[in-house]
């Protein structure tokens, strides 16, 4: 296990490192980013002033280690529009980007595992059908369209949900919502599935036979074993949610990771895109980890194939 | 008279005991599977309509007339209500209908031209990672965990911002994002097969590896390549959406169907059909695409379905 646990570990520094890699060499998309933040009428002059002052006259390299070095230490410089730390104004958002996950994920776990279970029980049935019928409806949503329509009846036709901000928990709702359906068909299949081939194997034939409750056998013995890659995929789900927020959070005008990034995509604010990509992508790379090693450590086969 | 005796006596007749040919068996697959009809009806609709727009729209999706803007569609019971525009017209008074018909266009020409893009890197990928296993899997899983691990949403934006944004600009972010599905796949389908005898005699016999994997290895999981394009073209459809609904995907006065329902976010709480119409566009197509990819996957490995 500790070997796995190593090896697993390594893994996630070297891609965290080429992913930083990939981070830094993108504002260089643009061409030159002293340029870029000079504006059309500066003069020779004004450019390089601006090369000076945030270093982009260093060799690339010296820039990249530079920037990786302070990063690492939870610096990552001064943003060109706000003017204050990148770090602090991130850490200031970012709760609420996570709360939001955490509804949404609640949400599409909280629908999509009893929906999965009730559609393995009885395969190809009503209610089987209608549970593939959702998923494949939910597949096919653009969530900004989703996110507008809830807007457009929860919030303005019926009145019983606001529809911007964050001032209690009720403003949560549709952006929850809006965020957790795209999960809830990949949730439900792999639930499905999970649950149909645990349900036909040997030991759920013997806890039937030992006349145990069928509720107890479907979710002590079966559910428990089905809902092992469901962990691993909402993990990584969640991961993906948290970078999908950038669409829900500008509609719904939520002060979170995702607005803050759209906002400095307009802006053209290079330290917060930077930080804001790099933030996601390790938070990700650590829900993976998390994830493997929770398989690894449940289910000794992960760790020795 | 003798044929009904003999079915009274109980023997079969021809009908009965010749088996079905495969092409007859793989067409009551086909046709017995309603998602794969339907999708593919809605599909090859939403084709004709994008490559004969400009023959079919009622009008040019560019022109402006100010005078007759926000016209309600026909279903709408108002006095301004025109056959003319049958679909109405947006705030600046272009028929929402010809920019529909255009917008198929763009959506059609995104989805597929990066699914191709996003086809060849993930298929090479996955391929040579199944192929040759090893030194070579590691490398290529390492490739798609860096990959995966960076937001697709997010990047696509900040590189689309910092390149500039256009149509080719688009086409070549989504597609150089989203080949990760294709490695997956492509790659455990060739493992699969790889071990498989006809593999072996290919290279009993001498063939080149190139060879092997065009002509060996690629044409018996090409099903599961159909149905990884489908889902990611349906996929590229609805990102391309979501960048032209921020603003960083395709640029006015382009009728893209996010930037259709972009344009009229500011007017929804009033003409609610602005977003409602470019939006079930583009459900309607991502559904029908979809529905198409489960279909030829239930035809071609109902094995898989569950």
């Amino acid at each position: 296990m500790l070997f796995f646990a190593l090896k697993r570990l390594g893994v996630a520094i070297f891609v965290a490192l080429t992913v930083s890699v990939i981070t830094f060499s993108m504002i260089y998309l643009s061409g030159d980013p002293a340029m870029a933040l000079a504006g059309e009428t500066a003069t020779e002059t004004d450019i390089a002033n601006i090369r000076e002052y945030y270093g982009y006259n260093r060799p690339i390299f010296i820039q990249y280690l530079d920037w990786l070095f302070r990063a690492v230490q939870g610096d990552f410089g001064q943003s060109h529009y706000l003017k204050t730390d990148v770090s602090n104004v991130i850490f200031e958002r970012l709760p609420t980007t996570m709360l939001l996950g955490a509804f949404a994920i609640s949400f599409a776990l909280i629908l999509s595992i009893p929906l999965g279970v009730i559609a393995a029980i009885r395969p190809n049935s009503i209610i089987d059908r209608i549970a593939l019928t959702i998923a494949v409806v939910g597949q096919a949503m653009p969530s900004f369209w989703f996110a507008l329509t809830l807007m457009l009846w929860f919030g303005i036709n019926w009145r019983l949900l606001p529809i911007t901000g964050t001032a209690s928990w009720l403003n949560f709702v549709m952006p929850s919502i809006a965020l957790g359906y795209y999960v809830t068909p990949g949730v439900m299949r792999l639930t499905r599935a999970g649950m149909l081939e645990v349900l036909g194997s040997d030991y759920i034939r013997t806890a039937r036979a030992k006349g145990l409750r069928p509720v107890r056998v479907l979710f002590k013995h079966a559910l428990r074993n089905a809902i092992l890659p469901v962990v691993s995929l909402a993990a990584v789900q969640f991961g993906f949610m948290l970078g999908g927020s950038i669409v829900i959070e500008t509609i719904f005008a939520i002060n979170g990771l995702g607005f803050l990034a759209w906002e400095s995509i307009q802006r053209a604010d290079l330290p917060m895109m930077q930080a804001i990509v790099l933030v996601l992508s390790i938070f990700y790379i650590l829900l993976t980890l998390f994830a493997d090693l929770l398989n690894a450590f449940l289910d000794p086969r992960v760790r020795v194939g | 008279m003798v044929d009904t005796a003999l079915s009274r006596a109980g023997i079969p007749t021809a009908e009965e005991i010749i088996e079905p040919s495969p092409g007859a068996l793989l067409r009551k697959r086909v046709f017995g599977n309603t998602g794969l009809i339907i999708g593919a009806l809605v599909l090859l609709t939403i084709v004709f309509v994008a490559v004969f727009a400009s023959f079919i729209s009622p009008g040019d999706p560019f022109d402006q007339q100010l005078a007759r803007k926000l016209i309600p569609p026909f279903w709408h019971d108002s006095p301004k209500v025109t056959w003319e525009h049958p679909f109405g017209t947006d705030a600046l008074g272009r028929d929402y209908l010809t920019r529909l018909f255009y917008g198929a266009r763009i959506s059609l020409l995104i989805g597929f031209a990066a699914m191709l893009i996003s086809g060849v890197i993930g298929t090479t990928l996955g391929v040579l990672a199944g192929y040759f296993g090893g030194r070579v899997d590691m490398v290529v899983n390492f490739i798609l965990t860096t990959r995966l691990s960076l937001p697709v949403i997010l990047v696509a934006l900040a590189v689309v911002s910092l390149v500039g944004s256009s149509l080719s600009v688009v086409i070549w972010v989504l597609g150089l994002l989203l080949w990760d599905r294709f490695a997956v796949v492509m790659r455990s389908a060739t493992l699969q097969i790889r071990n498989l005898e006809f593999v072996a005699a290919a290279q009993a016999l001498g063939c080149s590896t190139l060879r092997i994997i065009v002509s060996e290895i690629l044409p018996n999981i090409v099903n599961h390549l159909i149905v990884v394009a489908t889902l990611e073209m349906a996929h590229a459809i609805l990102l391309e959406a979501a960048l032209s609904f921020l603003g960083l995907g395709v640029q006015p006065p382009e009728p893209s169907w996010g930037l259709m329902v972009s344009e009229a976010k500011g007017l929804m709480f009033f003409d609610a059909w602005l977003i409602t119409i470019p939006g079930a566009a583009i459900f309607a197509l991502v559904l029908a695409i979809n529905l198409l990819g489960d279909g030829i996957r239930d035809v071609t490995a109902p094995e898989n379905r569950n």
